[in-house]
């Protein structure tokens, strides 16, 4: 039955809690045991579904944040008005079961064939898909070189900021903190906008794959400045997220 | 409303059409436009998921949940593939 064989790609099942890891007071990162997974590509998503005991039920979609070769993980942010994110930061145990069907996408997904060099662009929680990236990259042993520009509100919401402070060989980080930067900082302290971008890009003629990923607005405005920087924009890949996409 | 773009409905396109469907190319049926669909404007908050095309904002694709089916229109998009 046509049915049957189309429910068979993509179907709900239950993974296991394995370890959970408070990478920030608002955000956690799930480890997964998936029974049942076909392995994933860097920057691929999964979708989350909770049920209520009176049968109403909530799915969300959440980029994955490790590797290929890496045991599933997927990093949350709490939103205080979310229906799905409080449970998963701060209900959720090793041993609970969560409900998951997956991978997903196929756009906003780096191959190390894909080469470089990279350019990522990350606002907030925006940085877990460029993460697995991240990790893929150096566990390929691909050489291609990364600049990753990271927009942050404080230095405290910087998520796998102890990861990104020892970058691998090839992968430049940097910072901006938009809405209170620590004493000393040195960094740029505002939101991304075309001069920071002309400053920290990749020159158009390195023919950089730029992968942007954040809140709308956030993404609107980096794939409109690198276009007027004159990156081709095939070449720059976007994935916006809001309140109800985490 | 809030705007997302295609890659937010990666699962439900699955679901519904048995494929990858955000790096599938949507035509628009109003002004021509081609684009990806992981490039095409989403709103998940309309009643049912309602996408539109990036150049002139016309609807290609609704999806509405009827007790428990999923209904698609695509009336707006001139092609997928």
């Amino acid at each position: 039955m046509a049915r049957a064989a189309v429910l068979g790609r993509l179907t709900w099942q239950v993974a296991g809690v394995e370890q959970v890891v408070d990478e920030t007071p608002r955000v956690r990162t799930i480890v997964l045991d998936v029974p049942d997974w076909p392995g994933h590509r860097a920057g691929q998503h999964l979708d989350i579904r909770l049920t209520a005991e009176d049968g109403y039920r909530a799915e969300r979609e959440y980029s994955i944040a490790s590797a290929p070769d890496e045991p599933v993980a997927i990093t949350v942010e709490r939103l205080d008005d979310g229906e799905v994110s409080p449970y998963l930061t701060e209900e959720l145990r090793p041993g609970d079961g969560l409900e998951l069907r997956g991978p997903i996408g196929g756009y906003f997904v780096w191959d190390p064939e894909d080469g470089g060099p990279l350019l990522l662009v990350a606002g907030g929680s925006g940085v877990v898909p460029l993460r697995a990236m991240l990790r893929h990259r150096q566990r390929s042993g691909s050489d291609a070189p990364v600049r990753l520009l990271y927009s942050s509100r404080t230095l405290g919401d910087v998520i796998y900021r102890r990861e990104l402070d020892q970058a691998a060989d090839g992968v430049e980080v940097v910072h901006t903190l938009t809405r209170e930067q620590p004493p000393g900082w040195t960094g740029p302290a505002r939101r991304v906008d075309a001069e920071l971008l002309g400053e920290f890009a990749w020159p158009t003629e390195d023919g950089a794959l730029a992968f942007v990923c954040g809140p709308t607005s956030f993404v609107e405005t980096v794939a409109a400045g690198l276009v007027e920087l004159g990156y081709p924009p095939a070449r720059v890949k976007t994935e916006r997220f809001g309140a109800t996409g985490r | 409303m809030h705007a997302l773009d295609g890659n937010a409905i990666g699962g439900l396109l699955l679901e519904v059409f048995g494929a990858e469907m955000t790096t599938a190319t949507g035509t628009c049926a109003h002004c021509g436009a081609a684009a990806q669909v992981a490039e095409l404007v989403v709103y998940l908050e309309a009643p049912g998921t309602v996408v539109r095309c990036r150049s002139c904002e016309s609807v290609l694709i609704v999806i509405v949940d009827v007790r428990g089916t999923k209904c698609v229109d695509l009336r707006g998009a001139a092609t997928l593939q």
